[in-house]
């Protein structure tokens, strides 16, 4: 699915992402933990293609293709999907026409013909159900006087409808509460499939207790300095980051 | 204080001459307002850049550059010309380079409406004109007293309300570089409701100045919504200067959209006259190439419990510039004063430029005022999350430049007229 080689990553002076290494293949989960400012955020925006960082050195493979010389509505057109940690109010567009736009962009950079207004609209029901996102919501400004959780539900309501090979979910259990974090998994779960893979960025393990990983994997100072399964994350939480932060104090 | 020009300048003096050799031997507004219009004008002279009001808009550099020499001659226009022009749901009245054309505008007997040319108004309704719009307060004004053509006079009845909007067509036409002064007047009377469309065009292949003056009564407890809509092309300069006054508990609200026009001055006046009325001014305009739009807003709150609202948004590209200068007087006597002020704007290339200036002037204590206003680039952040949702770079810089814009375009509440806004503008971005 995705082959990260080497990854190095910069903004302004200060490299950031520092040799990442990273093989997701279909049908998997892999969790990202890692302390603050170990770069996981900008692993994900790295990958979605945010403007703001230089990549130094390395590749990114998704699905046979170069993903870095890819633009980022190109990335998403080829399946890439990140759920943002801080979803963005944009007034005056609406969810629906900006999902039906979205979702018809995509279908265009396939040779797919436009979806039917009552097939999206069709779609649009169905998936709402999903993530128990109020239909009216729907038809509201993107995220606009949303709450924390309904942005979030809103993210993981795209990715129903844009039906993605790989989702990133940046902090997705961020600013959730218990009720909001459980909608949040099962929508997540329900969409998982033998063909598609997730990666989770998380700093707490709590969300995986609800979504299961089959691979954690240990961000410190911009590289993956431990993988394992999902013992590596309960591990974590019973010692804390301190741990790793001294174990990998000296390979700085 | 304005810096004004002390001396008359050779251009108003050219432009003077020119057109004074040109005008027909009938004219249309009072001789006592043409004498001292014409005094006014060679004394201060149109304006140019050091004139504090035309800081962004150099009127007289464009006369001295584009119109150093005026032909005034003329096309007439047929109903073919005017057809596309007009909007289905209303009634459609035509005034062609001036003067209002009856051959070209629809009849239609409605109860408590009067639309009458100029030349066949009463002494006493003769008399009403230029008494809102004033000589000795702008120069173009005057020079709009002194050389308008037979403008178009149209009154709403007491307690009439007009069932459909009125549109009024102004088209220039001219063969040869021209200058024209358009004049209307407008009265709504007590207890009646107009809805007005006011729409600018220019045909053909010559450059026009355009120099178009309206005068609006709104009486008391009466209605005006007006809908303004510029769409002159690129060889037109013109200045429009809307003077309304506002009568008690009466409600006058204009919506102007710029679609196009190389140099296009808005002067819109309002006079909150008596107590309890309301005014509220609207704007969208979006420019390119090396197009100049200037929106003067002046709001003048004479008596207590009034209220004014206004939202301005500009979308500039390319090298073209926009200026929204909005000021508001609350007088000593505007007590419980509500007056609103907004302009934002988006900056669509570096050479583009956007000026903006509210300047409140508050005499009485007991208001509520405030104004806001924000100049600034597409958000980078909105366009990449429609981005990285498979949205192309220029569907998504589209999709928020029309929603920047879409409270505007709603508030045009004419099917036809907002799809006509709503296409050019889509096709401008």
């Amino acid at each position: 699915m995705i082959s990260i080689k080497n990854l190095h990553a910069s903004i302004g002076d200060k490299e950031i992402l520092r040799g990442i290494n990273l093989e997701v293949k279909a049908g998997e989960v892999h969790a990202i933990m890692g302390p603050n400012g170990s770069g996981k955020s900008t692993l994900s925006s790295v990958l979605a293609g945010r403007e703001d960082y230089e990549i130094t050195e390395g590749e990114v493979i998704f699905n046979g293709k170069n993903l870095l010389d890819m633009a980022a509505e190109d990335r998403a057109r080829e399946g890439l999907f990140l759920a943002f940690q801080y979803p963005i109010e944009i007034p005056g567009v609406s969810n629906i026409n900006f999902l039906r736009t979205a979702l018809n962009e995509i279908r265009a950079y396939h040779g797919q013909e436009e979806m039917s207004a009552k097939d999206f609209l069709a779609l649009v029901k169905d998936k709402s159900k999903l993530v128990e996102l109020d239909s009216k919501l729907a038809s509201r400004s993107v995220n606009e006087g949303f709450s924390g959780g309904e942005k979030k539900r809103n993210e993981i309501f795209q990715m129903a409808m844009l039906n993605p090979k790989l989702a990133i979910l940046d902090e997705t259990d961020s600013g959730l509460d218990i009720d909001a974090l459980r909608i949040v998994a099962s929508g997540v779960n329900k969409l998982k499939s033998k063909d598609n893979a997730t990666i989770l960025i998380t700093h707490y393990q709590r969300l995986l207790d609800y979504i299961v990983p089959d691979f954690v994997h240990i961000l410190y100072k911009g590289r993956i300095v431990k993988s394992g399964g999902k013992e590596l994350a309960l591990e974590l939480e019973a010692k804390g980051y301190d741990e790793i932060k001294k174990e990998f104090e000296l390979a700085d | 204080m304005s810096l004004i020009a002390e001396n008359k300048s050779a251009v108003t003096q050219t432009l003077l001459d020119q057109l004074q050799n040109n005008a027909s031997k009938v004219a249309f507004m009072p001789d006592s307002e043409i004498v001292s219009a014409i005094r006014y004008l060679e004394d201060k002279g149109i304006p140019n850049n050091k004139h504090e009001d035309y800081k962004y808009c150099n009127i007289e550099g464009i006369l001295r550059k584009e119109f150093k020499s005026v032909e005034q001659s003329f096309n007439a226009l047929i109903p073919e010309d005017i057809a596309p022009l007009k909007l289905e749901e209303a009634i459609n009245l035509v005034v062609v380079n001036g003067n209002y054309v009856s051959a070209l505008s629809e009849k239609m007997i409605v109860r408590g409406l009067t639309v009458k040319a100029f030349n066949e108004l009463s002494a006493l309704e003769k008399n009403l004109l230029s008494s809102q719009a004033k000589s000795e307060s702008d120069a173009l004004i005057a020079l709009n007293s002194a050389f308008c053509g037979n403008g178009l006079y149209l009154e709403i009845e007491n307690a009439n309300v007009i069932p459909m909007p009125i549109h009024i067509i102004y088209v220039n036409s001219g063969n040869g570089n021209c200058v024209v002064n358009t004049r209307s007047f407008i009265r709504i009377g007590p207890n009646a409701e107009a809805t007005l469309v006011e729409s600018f065009y220019n045909i053909g292949n010559s450059k026009v100045f355009s120099n178009f003056v309206s005068e609006k009564l709104v009486e008391e407890n009466a209605k005006l919504t007006c809908f303004t809509f510029q769409n002159e092309g690129s060889l037109s300069y013109s200045v429009h200067t809307n003077q309304a006054k506002i009568f008690k508990y009466g409600n006058y609200s204009n919506m102007t959209a710029t679609l196009s026009g190389e140099l296009v001055r808005n002067n819109h006046n309002v006079v909150l006259a008596e107590p309890n009325c309301e005014a509220h001014l609207n704007g969208l305009f979006i420019t390119q190439g090396t197009q100049q739009v200037d929106n003067h807003t002046l709001i003048d709150h004479q008596m207590p419990n009034c209220e004014s609202n206004e939202l301005y948004k500009g979308i500039a590209k390319d090298k073209s510039s926009g200026t929204f200068n909005g000021k508001i007087f609350v007088r000593k006597d505007a007590q419980k004063t509500n007056a609103y002020q907004s302009s934002k704007n988006i900056l669509m290339s570096d050479d583009a430029t956007i000026n903006t200036k509210p300047q409140l002037e508050i005499y009485a204590d007991d208001v509520k005022c405030s104004h806001g206003t924000s100049t600034g680039k597409i958000d980078t952040e909105a366009l990449f999350y429609l981005k990285a949702r498979g949205i192309g770079e220029d569907t998504a810089r589209k999709l928020l430049l029309q929603a920047f814009a879409q409270e505007l375009i709603d508030k045009i509440e004419i099917p036809t007229l907002q799809e006509r806004v709503l296409h050019l503008f889509e096709e401008s971005l």
